[in-house]
């Protein structure tokens, strides 16, 4: 999200879901929508009903392929490069929104001098791709608009993430497809309420709101609006966090509905982390890989059982309804925080209720202002909502964009290798999946049905390379990388690119990410958890 | 503004959009004509011949009304001697060749078929004569969310429109001819062996009995609320009974998904009713985890932050969680044990 903060002002999907249905171009990448997203996926088949032409780009041939005008199958790690060959493309046809880019952009000089190392020959041998779809695609996205972009973590989860966004932000500027219905820069978030927790201030550089821990006026205004003390220095992230831990810098981990064991990148590094800890305490609603490593485990209440709100991918924050009495003695996350705060002598913490809670956001956080229970009631709010009359913002950036000038700006980039290469001991490239049955693994691994419909995990591999090393559907393999191996069972698809394999993470039985890399991307400390070079021993 | 039109149904006068077909006018009205095939969200294919209308003057014709435009000035009879014969005879067709078991079928008093034969009327002796005394066809019940009944099935097709023109997958159509026709998957092969997604959109939309929930269980009271999963935030109305979850559905007024759920969301709830759930704090004794009360544990872990105040810490939020429980983790990870060591998995 680091990325479209810089250029756009705001890291958030700029538009609405329903407004992909409208749309007369849509290009998604880097998104397995069908699987990751069906009920988006539903509006980008919806509006290919209505005429519109898709182009997907993705090293995989998945189910949208279906419905897409243009294919791009380029090799992982080439998206800045079929990007940047299409705006090519784009300025040498004349097809760029000139109006646009002159009264509502700016650094257009230098990007553009950016793209002279992008000429078409360069692109077609980092991408692998034939210029001719690269042209075709430039060609529709500028020309039959309004044109919407997706994304999601086949963008973000690289070495590079961030240049990955910015080049997806510098098109949409380039042709002026963003501040109005149905265009704009749309990443589709993961988890229900990853949105909400990055608004919310969980976050190691931002307070509530993305107000930045290092300003001292924002300082100023927590430490009054809390009667505390705060630290002003910004705070580790995620991955850095667990590098802290096998240091011994930090001594104490408070974890909460998350399991590392199977999700972090390169996991055995984070599994030894978290064994260093001098005390762990881990909240969630099962026993959980990481739970076991806990020297303390406490029941949180699940979805259905609290009150409360999430705010979805298109900003839109939602009420969410107690439907049953938690399990057994299970409390809410919020209850359990606050206890913990006043056995701390922490004051403010006597909430009556998530009512009283949402009340505080909006006293904190501008773009909340105007979002309370009562109106919540009557139906969702997307933010930016900064008054109690105010009615919601479907599409971001439509007079002036959140930047300090008010600016979209772009940004000049350039080509970089993915952060890990194959060579001969590792010939081929592992990239992560998700499959529509599973999320992660802790909660769907629990639905009987789930596991039926998807019982294991599975190495897609290509014909031509399964021919080669002489295995065939269903045998067991070993996948072994830098980091670490993992067994297998093979299924042979021509859905793969030829030297690409991919496996998703849903099966503590299977932990692919004993495997993935965890260089992380210098902004956005992404983990680049979707190239990671591997060999495959039959077994 | 969408253009007003004038007709008249049954001597009634009725108001209707431009470009409304004469069935949705009378609907929206409140006049019933029976029908099996029509779904306001589908395309309409005329295959059940109940519909079937007189419109009167100029344009005199028997028409099926799922299909035929109104148009203003029309004057339409949804009641004729003739009509009332096509129909009956249809459904008498209809109900000869299903599974009657009513008192246990799911649909029982929410039937389709049920409303059209109550409606239109059955001659008993004729019934009995057309009632074939066949066996039972199998009944697919190789998906692990649903099973299909093809003794209880109609054959409007809105199950095969459902997966062909909302979610464009194409797992399933009309296999064989004649009396032998049925809703299968490719090659007459069981549901689960098809490219099925299972999300679960057909049964929603199936009028009878013939596809339905396994295990299904009528709530006693539903409660609106928002999918746990993906970030897309779809409606979730969850059905409780005995302070159980027992049902969920998509939530039609909701602005993010229009009532639409994918396999997780209308199926995937069913973690929380899992008996491997957390129910106890618990404290790891001797390598092994003891269950205590809550103010124990709040205790313990109290006094061990403490000792860790500061850059020591680190606390790590869920993306799972609401924006109040978040809110409150933030705050107390910084106004209480001081540091910005805060994350949570938006990079994962």
């Amino acid at each position: 999200m680091a990325g479209l903060a810089t250029s756009l002002g705001s890291g958030a999907m700029t538009n609405t879901i329903s407004e992909l249905g409208k749309a007369s171009t849509i290009l998604a990448i880097g998104t397995n929508t069908t699987e990751a997203h069906p009920i988006a996926a539903l509006q980008v088949k919806d509006a290919v009903r209505n005429g519109a032409k898709l182009i997907v780009v993705n090293p995989k041939e998945i189910e949208l392929c279906k419905n897409a005008a243009v294919f791009i199958q380029n090799k992982p790690g080439s998206d800045v490069a079929v990007l940047m060959g299409m705006m090519r493309v784009i300025l040498e046809e004349g097809l760029q929104d000139k109006t646009f880019i002159k009264t509502r952009c700016e650094g257009f000089d230098e990007f553009e001098k950016s793209l002279e190392a992008f000429d078409l020959d360069t692109v077609e041998k980092i991408t692998t791709v034939p210029r001719e779809k690269i042209i075709k695609a430039a060609r529709i996205y500028a020309t039959q608009t309004p044109s919407s972009i997706i994304y999601c973590m086949g963008i973000t989860q690289h070495v590079h993430g961030t240049d990955n966004v910015l080049a997806v932000s510098n098109l949409a500027l380039l042709t002026g497809n963003i501040g109005k219905p149905s265009t704009g820069v749309n990443p589709l978030r993961g988890q229900n309420n990853v949105q909400g927790a990055c608004d919310i201030g969980c976050l190691p550089n931002v307070y509530p709101g993305y107000q930045s821990v290092a300003s001292p006026d924002v300082k100023a205004k927590f430490e009054s609006a809390w009667g505390v003390e705060l630290n002003s220095t910004p705070g580790l992230t995620h991955t850095e966090i667990f590098d802290a831990l096998l240091e011994g810098r930090i001594k104490s981990l408070y974890l909460v509905g998350e399991n590392p064991v199977l999700s972090e990148a390169n996991a055995s590094h984070a599994i030894e982390a978290m064994e260093k800890a001098d005390f762990m305490v881990v909240q969630d609603i099962f026993m959980t890989e990481t739970a076991e490593l806990a020297d303390v485990v406490l029941p949180g209440a699940a979805f259905a059982e609290k009150d409360g709100t999430f705010t979805n991918t298109e900003r839109r924050v939602q009420r969410v309804r107690k439907a049953v009495d938690p399990a057994g003695d299970a409390k809410p996350d919020w209850w359990i925080a606050c206890e913990l705060a006043k056995r701390l002598d922490g004051k403010g913490f006597d909430f009556s209720g998530p009512s009283e809670i949402m009340d505080e956001i909006g006293s904190l956080i501008p773009s909340y202002k105007g979002i309370s229970y009562s109106r919540l009631e009557k139906g969702s709010l997307q933010w930016p909502c900064p008054s109690a009359d105010h009615p919601g913002t479907p599409f971001l950036h439509a007079e002036k964009f959140g930047t300090d000038s008010g600016k979209g700006k772009f940004k000049p980039l350039v080509y970089r290798k993915p952060g890990e290469v194959t060579d001969e001991e590792y010939p081929l490239l592992l990239t992560t999946d998700r499959s529509l049955f599973h999320f992660h693994s802790t909660m769907t691994r629990r639905v009987y049905g789930l596991n039926i419909l998807g019982k294991e995990e599975l190495l897609k591999i290509h014909p031509k390379d399964a021919e080669q090393l002489g295995i065939a559907d269903d045998q067991m393999v070993r996948v072994v990388s830098r980091r670490g191996k993992v067994d297998v069972k093979v299924k042979v698809t021509d859905k793969c690119l030829t030297g690409t394999v991919s496996m998703g993470f849903h099966f503590a039985e299977t932990p692919t990410n004993l495997l993935t890399c965890c260089e992380l991307d210098p902004v956005a400390k992404t983990p680049g958890t979707k190239v990671c070079a591997v060999r495959i021993e039959s077994l | 503004m969408t253009e007003r039109i004038e007709l008249t149904i049954n001597g009634l006068s009725v108001t209707a959009d431009n470009g409304m077909t004469i069935l949705d006018a009378a609907l929206r009205k409140g006049i019933y004509i029976p029908h099996l095939c029509h779904h306001r969200e589908l395309e309409p294919i005329g295959a059940c011949r109940l519909c079937l209308v007189e419109i009167q003057g100029e344009w005199k014709k028997t028409v099926i009304s799922c299909k035929t435009e109104a148009k203003d000035g029309m004057v339409v009879l949804t009641e004729t001697p003739e009509i009332q014969k096509i129909r009956q005879i249809n459904v008498e067709l209809l109900v000869a060749d299903h599974d009657t078991d009513c008192l246990n079928c799911f649909q029982n008093t929410k039937c389709a078929l049920q409303r059209v034969a109550d409606h239109v009327g059955m001659d008993k002796k004729r019934l009995h004569r057309l009632k074939k005394p066949t066996e039972l066809l199998p009944i697919d019940d190789s998906n692990p969310f649903f099973n299909f009944d093809p003794n209880r099935c109609v054959l409007c097709g809105i199950c095969v429109r459902t997966c062909d023109e909302i979610q464009n997958i194409q797992a399933i159509d009309f296999v064989h001819r004649g009396v032998g026709t049925k809703v299968a998957g490719f090659g007459d092969r069981p549901r689960l062996e098809s490219n099925c997604e299972s999300c679960g959109e057909c049964i929603v939309r199936c009028p009878v009995g013939a596809l339905t929930e396994k295990d299904a269980v009528k709530p006693t009271h539903q409660v609106k609320t928002i999918c746990s999963f993906c970030g897309c935030g779809c409606g979730l109305v969850l059905g409780v009974r005995n302070n159980r979850l027992v049902s969920a559905r998509g939530d039609v007024s909701n602005m993010a998904s229009k009532g639409r759920l994918c396999v997780k969301g209308r199926f995937g709830y069913k973690f929380v009713n899992h008996p491997e759930r957390l129910t106890s704090p618990l404290v790891k004794r001797d390598g092994k985890f003891v269950e205590v009360g809550w103010d124990e544990a709040l205790t313990l872990v109290a006094d061990n932050f403490s000792k860790n105040k500061g850059d020591k810490f680190a606390g790590i939020s869920s993306a799972k969680a609401t924006n109040e429980d978040n809110y409150v983790f933030q705050k107390f990870t910084r106004a209480v044990m001081g540091t910005n060591n805060l994350d949570h998995c938006a990079r994962l």
